[in-house]
């Protein structure tokens, strides 16, 4: 079932609501990085990948890969408005006992592919099951999400390496390119630039494209889709705490929770009605 | 003949009111202050840090010392081996990330180019534990001790308060050679003073006692210390020692401990095995077998909670040490 584009918007704004209530409530968690991916995994969980939430384990499902794990609000958020499990659930991230870990574990949430929080190593993985399903002759695609900070990490270029060499094809990847990290803006951190120069050297099909807007995100995975002989990879320009007037742009509000009166605040904006 | 002494050591200068109003700061503000006066101290120390320099406190030699502080970002095999070749023109060089990145990412880093070569690179592991709380199992670096103790050259401390961090940190800088120093995220009772003696490699006695003796390190000991007390009012006389040098280990005090008390306890908010209560054990096994028992971390993985209701539920307070207290002390030789 393919979501339109007006509900993937309004999709959007509750998951980003979503992500406003968890992280308030856990009193702890990343809020920055999950809002700024938001339309991504609007576009990917509700139009571009294959899967059904009622056969969780079906053989040809495309697969996703979180490998910046921290913002698994925004991965487990958009599983449960997709139907993986209730809503309601959403309440106990980060708790002792809850399926919801602080950062996303497969033993206790079937539905995720992997286990995440360590940057660096999501595509390497992404790559393995590109292989292994290409071996099986088997058609699903395999999407990796990664940071733009987290493309410091070696492993991460090493991966590209792999990808370009064994001419992955029905591997994408996406990278959400916020500008910021932890400790302040990539560029003064450690320059990442020229980013899509870099990975077209790497070998890549390289696209650029506005990472809020659900038609020219389709568009580039469709694009990606076509594309014979070469992995691809998204470059999704975003703003970090996207939604929210006062996380945007802000490189403390990466993991810092909003307390109940910021809560209500960012709810306003996002059009809650109650 | 050993003279038997019994209550807490009074020539260690331990904080007043350990029992009841204790204060509680995080170790890694010990590190923080400890690197800023190192800052001033000698002009041969630098910092780095991969993306999380306000998080380990080394932010704050960076504000201090802009010009000797390098922000390697999201790298840290990168930093490992940048910290080396820093070392190897002279600097001394602490590089500090979580523990998980800094002993596990970067473990071969820290093996072939850090330990084998004996460059004098101080990893400063910061996130040790389960009390990191909500973060989870990616976070909780539960593996330092074991990774690090296994190589040769290596040194590794586990101090168990705000001030014994910042002693260990700054007298790292005059001890050569690679050293592991693990630190914790959430605030712990801070159980010595400023006048409370740290000699590198010296275990403490910090309670005096003979039916059985507990080795702790980081923020056990004082968990320990609470087990001591209440023990004390079943007249079960137990002996604390604060373990904070984890390699290399004072032999000597663990040997004394097996022949006087005849059981060993140890303490670890880390795995038990190949972790702190291993090395004791392996000392014990080789030397005076006597009754033990490890707490730690018991081959599992840490998971999502509050920091204190972790604890409880992976069986790290004082009433597991006094559980396991009364185990050994089942098995001792009358
Ligand atoms: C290997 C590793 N090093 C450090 C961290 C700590 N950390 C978590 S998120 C983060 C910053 C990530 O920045 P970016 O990839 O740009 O993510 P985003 O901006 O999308 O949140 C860091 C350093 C980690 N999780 N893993
Ligand atoms: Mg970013």
């Amino acid at each position: 079932m393919n979501y339109s584009v007006p509900d993937m918007k309004k999709l959007a704004t509750e998951i980003r609501k979503d992500i406003i209530r968890m992280t308030c409530e856990a009193g702890s968690g990343h809020p920055g990085g999950s809002l700024s991916s938001v339309e991504i995994m609007v576009s990917l969980y509700f139009n571009v990948m294959k899967h059904d939430p009622k056969n969780q384990a079906w053989d040809d499902r495309d697969r996703f890969v979180l490998s910046k794990g921290h913002v698994c609000p925004v991965l487990y958020a958009s599983l449960a408005r997709r139907g993986y499990f209730p809503p309601e659930e959403l309440m106990t991230l980060r708790k002792f006992g809850s399926r919801l870990q602080g950062h996303p574990h497969r033993l206790k949430l079937s539905c995720l592919e992997t286990s995440s929080g360590s940057l660096g190593q999501g595509l390497s993985i992404a790559s393995g099951m590109a292989i292994g399903l290409r071996m099986d002759k088997k058609s699903p695609r395999v999407y990796c999400l990664m940071g733009d900070g987290e493309l410091q990490e070696g492993q991460v270029w090493e991966a590209a390496m792999t990808g370009a060499h064994y001419k992955l094809d029905n591997l994408c990847g996406i990278v959400d390119v916020n500008g910021l990290q932890i400790d302040g803006r990539t560029s003064d951190v450690k320059n990442l630039e020229p980013l899509a120069d870099k990975w077209k050297a790497f070998g890549w099909h390289t696209i650029e494209v506005d990472g809020h807007n659900v038609e020219a995100l389709i568009s580039a995975f469709r694009e990606a889709e076509r594309t014979k002989g070469k992995p691809t990879v998204i470059l999704a320009k975003t703003v970090k705490g996207k939604g929210v007037s006062f996380m945007e742009n802000k490189a403390e509000w990466h993991g810092k929770p909003p307390s109940k009166e910021e809560a209500a605040k960012a709810l306003k904006e996002l059009g809650e009605t109650c | 003949m050993t003279e038997k002494k019994s209550g807490l050591n009074e020539t260690l200068h331990l904080a007043p009111n350990i029992y009841d109003k204790v204060e509680k700061i995080p170790t890694r503000n010990g590190f923080g202050h400890g690197l800023v006066e190192l800052g001033h101290a000698n002009k041969n120390v630098v910092a780095l840090c991969a993306d999380l320099s306000d998080s380990t406190r080394a932010l704050w030699f960076a504000e201090k010392f802009p010009d000797r502080f390098i922000e390697v970002g999201i790298s840290e095999q990168d930093m490992m081996g940048i910290a080396a070749g820093l070392a190897a023109v002279g600097k001394i060089p602490f590089l500090s990330t979580y523990g998980v990145f800094s002993t596990g990412r970067a473990w071969d880093q820290m093996r072939t180019t850090v330990a084998y070569g004996d460059f004098n690179v101080k990893i400063a592991s910061a996130h040790g534990g389960i009390s990191v709380g909500a973060d989870g199992a990616t976070h909780q670096s539960l593996e330092e001790i074991a990774l690090s103790r296994v190589l040769p050259n290596m040194k590794v401390i586990v101090p168990a308060d705000y001030w014994e961090s910042k002693k260990a940190t700054i007298a790292s800088a005059s001890i050569h050679g690679p050293i592991v120093i693990r630190f914790g995220r959430e605030k712990v009772p801070v159980i010595t003073t400023e006048k409370t003696p740290f000699v590198f490699g010296k275990a403490e006695t910090f309670r005096f006692g003979n039916d059985v003796t507990v080795f702790a390190c980081g923020p056990m000991v004082y968990e320990a210390l609470i087990a001591a007390k209440e023990l004390e009012k079943k007249g079960i006389d137990v002996r604390v020692v604060n373990m904070h040098t984890v390699k290399p280990l004072d032999e000597k005090a663990i040997i004394d401990a097996a022949k006087e008390t005849g059981a060993i306890v140890t303490a670890e908010e880390h795995q038990v095995n190949a972790g702190f209560g291993s090395a004791i054990a392996e000392v014990v096994v080789e030397h005076y077998p006597v009754p033990m028992k490890r707490v730690g971390v018991i081959d599992r993985f840490g998971e999502s909670g509050e920091p204190d209701q972790l604890m409880v539920e992976f069986n790290l307070k004082s009433t597991d040490i006094i559980k396991a207290i009364e185990d050994v002390l089942s098995r001792k030789k009358k």
